[in-house]
């Protein structure tokens, strides 16, 4: 028992389940444990809405660049150096005083990684998922988030190959700021259409 | 980082998910067979009350996986189960502190 203890504690079932296909795959030559490395802390450290909120400010501030993001979201996306899985086509849509976006994945989880990192556990969620599409505005509201009963509201559903980044409005009295003072106005929540910019981003998502 | 606080909550979630997007990204696959088969496994989940939580979403990844790697005919289910019991024996017969390692395998 506990007190002949001479062996290490056993993994979790889970945790054996991915070292055995990740020691299999090592072997054919199918996985690199270097890359592998990498690509977390790609993940973890290197992408993220900061890239987004880059994008947003210069289309803001640049109508030229944002005409090109809307025309083609992931070349204007790649002038900036944000390219890679997750973002083989971004489609951006803009937020106007008629129309207000917001993005789903009632499949998955897709989502524009290059822009935004991986997505928050509530846009993965079940309760997002299915109530995103069929009462917006309530899911909006539970963020905060109140869109006027004349502006149009349009969810976008992504999909493996479709991504979509929502240019929010700019708030009221940005317009002299620069760049760098407009990142601090727009939250990953804004680039998915359930929270306005300047509005601030809780840490609890609602929809949960 | 993200403005959430970590995006995996354990190592195996960084580890299954890396093990996926460097497999796509080397061509060994489509993004949208990937989706397919996690959006099924997803609405599993989601039918069986399953469908919130990053360790839910996980376990659905890993699943997924596991399913491609059959279907591509990369790693066969067989193969996966034997190669897990050999971790398990190896964790099992490694004295404390010992770094585990496979028999017969450097």
């Amino acid at each position: 028992m506990a007190h002949d203890h001479d062996h290490n504690d056993p993994p979790s079932d889970t945790v054996l389940r991915v070292k055995a296909l990740e020691s299999l795959l090592v072997e054919k030559g199918l996985v690199d444990p270097e890359t592998l490395d990498t690509l977390v802390d790609r993940f973890e450290n290197r992408i993220g809405p900061q890239n987004g909120k880059a994008v947003v400010a210069k289309a803001w501030r640049d109508p030229d660049y944002k005409a090109r993001l809307l025309e083609d979201g992931t070349k204007a996306v790649a002038e900036l150096g944000y390219s890679g899985a997750g973002g083989e086509t971004i489609v951006a849509v803009e937020n106007t005083d008629r129309v207000h976006n917001m993005v789903v994945c009632t499949l998955c989880s897709c989502y524009p990684w290059p822009v935004l990192g991986l997505p928050p556990v509530w846009y993965k969620s079940a309760p997002y998922r299915a109530r995103a599409v069929r009462e917006p505005r309530k899911v909006l509201e539970e963020f905060g988030t109140h869109i006027p009963a004349d502006v149009e509201v349009r969810v976008w559903d992504s999909t493996a190959e479709t991504r979509y980044l929502v240019i929010p409005k700019p708030p009221l009295g940005s317009e002299g700021m620069s760049e760098e003072q407009l990142k601090e106005l727009i939250s990953r929540d804004s680039m998915i259409g359930v929270r306005l910019a300047g509005a601030g981003q809780p840490n609890t998502g609602g929809a949960s | 980082m993200d403005e959430d606080g970590p995006v995996f909550d354990e190592p195996w979630q960084a580890q299954a998910f890396a093990m996926t997007v460097q497999m796509h990204e080397a061509g060994y696959f489509e993004w949208a067979e990937w989706a397919d088969i996690f959006g099924a496994e997803i609405e599993k989940a989601t039918r069986q009350g399953r469908g919130c939580g990053n360790s839910d979403y996980y376990m659905c990844w890993l699943s997924a996986f596991e399913k491609l790697m059959n279907e591509k005919q990369f790693v066969s289910e067989p193969e996966r189960n034997k190669r897990k019991q050999d971790w398990l024996d190896a964790h099992l017969h490694t004295p404390h502190g010992e770094p585990v390692m496979l028999k017969g395998r450097e």
